[in-house]
């Protein structure tokens, strides 16, 4: 993630030169750090499928997913350090947990590849509302990010999709294991929906996470029906990501996120 | 005659000739410039703004290309060379040259379906075997060996092959 002088990352378009125009404002930067965190997280445990999958490639297609979102956290982190002259590596490697304010659904270990592909699903399904609400984002950064990123979790969303027809609609066995991840992960969807502490203060740059929990009851709870499962009547968790309360297995998590930038700081190759 | 030329002077012109020598290191028949990630450049005394886009957010081929510009710009003799990332408008595989397509389908990869124009139904139109030609072929990821691609296999001769998907 090192990058040379030469380098202004997140430019707009060529008209927007100006440099004050490339650094996020605070109330901004507080807001894009909780999504840069949401995407980093998810990417890490998406790696963690690579060798590990059922099939070839299922390695190469969660590992094309984190690829995308880690895009997305590099982009994301890389704006918000811009208020605080911090970079992205050092927002990704040198915070500790209760610095970190991504939504606990990211960081659920991944279970079965059922688990992860309920994960998945809940979480493109919400990516795909907030980007593409974020891409009227009234910070020309934050919309630019959001439209590129647009593209790429509608397809995240489609191999989600047909993951969830395969194992619902498949044997009885798949059909349990399916249904058994949804219901560990749907604890955490609600959490995704409630008021963004950091939100409010970013006014129309932001999108409030509230207004984008109808679209989403509009279409998920449909794709769980279709493919033969029930949509989980399990209570919410607790919640409470995005002002950096996690769950036991984010330390962990965290620790082999971080252990080499920490022990070898500076490293490169 | 490519759209982003025009309003460059004598001198951009050399220097987009220059970074459009740069190839992508995953697709190496293929130019920055025939990809659609050259997407501008200016010469501001001695200072050269080279504005390239991604075409995924996290395609690592980006930092490679980068590199590459600005050392293909150093040894022409540009001392102060500087490349910019441009997010918006993102990045399509429309903007990739005829050329390109041409070469890409040489190369033995599929080139991205075009746009229909934007009808109601999207129906997945067959995609044609680099190889033999056929379009009797089946997509057996979509996700491959590089961002931008997906992998097919020819029903006809047999042969796995990539597809650049459109995006």
């Amino acid at each position: 993630m090192n990058h040379s002088n030469h380098v202004v990352s997140t430019a707009i378009t060529p008209e927007s030169i100006a440099d004050s125009s490339l650094v996020a404002p605070d109330a901004v930067a507080d807001y894009a750090l909780g999504l840069g965190d949401d995407a980093l997280v998810l990417a890490h445990r998406l790696g963690e499928w690579i060798t590990n999958a059922p099939e070839l490639e299922e390695d190469v297609a969660l590992g094309n997913i984190g690829l995308d979102l880690l895009g997305h956290a590099r982009s994301l982190l890389t704006y918000a350090g811009s208020a605080w002259d911090r970079s992205e590596d050092e927002l990704a490697y040198f915070r500790d947990e209760r610095d970190f304010r991504s939504h606990q659904l990211f960081e659920q270990p991944n279970g079965d590849f059922a688990a992860t592909i309920a994960r998945q699903l809940v979480a493109s399904a919400y990516f795909v509302e907030l980007y593409r609400a974020l891409s009227a984002s009234t910070d020309a950064t934050l919309a630019a990010i959001a439209a590129k990123a647009s593209k790429e979790v509608d397809y995240h969303l489609d191999h989600s999709v047909q993951w969830l027809q395969r194992l619902g609609l498949g044997t009885e066995y798949s059909h349990q294991r399916m249904q058994a991840g949804l219901d560990a992960m749907w604890p955490y969807v609600d959490e995704l929906f409630r008021e963004d502490p950091y939100a409010g203060a970013a006014g129309d740059g932001a999108v409030d996470p509230r207004t984008l929990r109808t679209a989403f009851d509009a279409t998920v709870p449909r794709l769980i029906v279709e493919a033969g499962l029930e949509v989980p009547a399990v209570p919410p968790a607790r919640g409470g990501g995005r002002s950096g309360v996690h769950a036991e297995a984010f330390g962990p998590m965290l620790a082999e996120l971080q252990v080499l930038a920490r022990a070898h700081p500076g490293a490169s190759w | 005659m490519n759209a982003l030329l025009a309003g460059l002077t004598r001198d951009e012109l050399a220097v987009w000739d220059i970074a459009a020598t740069v190839v992508d290191p995953e697709v190496p028949v293929l130019t920055i410039e025939d990809l659609g990630v050259l997407r501008a450049v200016r010469l501001d005394g001695q200072t050269v703004t080279v504005d390239i886009t991604p075409t995924y957010s996290g395609c690592p081929a980006i930092d490679a290309m980068r590199d590459d510009i600005v050392s293909a710009l150093s040894t022409a003799g540009y001392a102060d060379v500087r490349v910019r990332q441009v997010l918006a408008p993102a990045w399509t595989t429309e903007w990739m040259s005829s050329e390109g397509r041409a070469k890409l389908e040489a190369f033995g990869i599929a080139p991205p379906l075009q746009d229909r124009g934007g009808g109601v139904v999207n129906v997945g139109l067959g995609i044609r075997c680099p190889h033999c030609g056929s379009l009797h072929t089946r997509q057996l990821s979509r996700f491959g060996s590089t961002s931008c691609k997906a992998l097919y296999v020819c029903q006809r001769c047999q042969e796995p092959f990539d597809y650049f998907k459109a995006h």
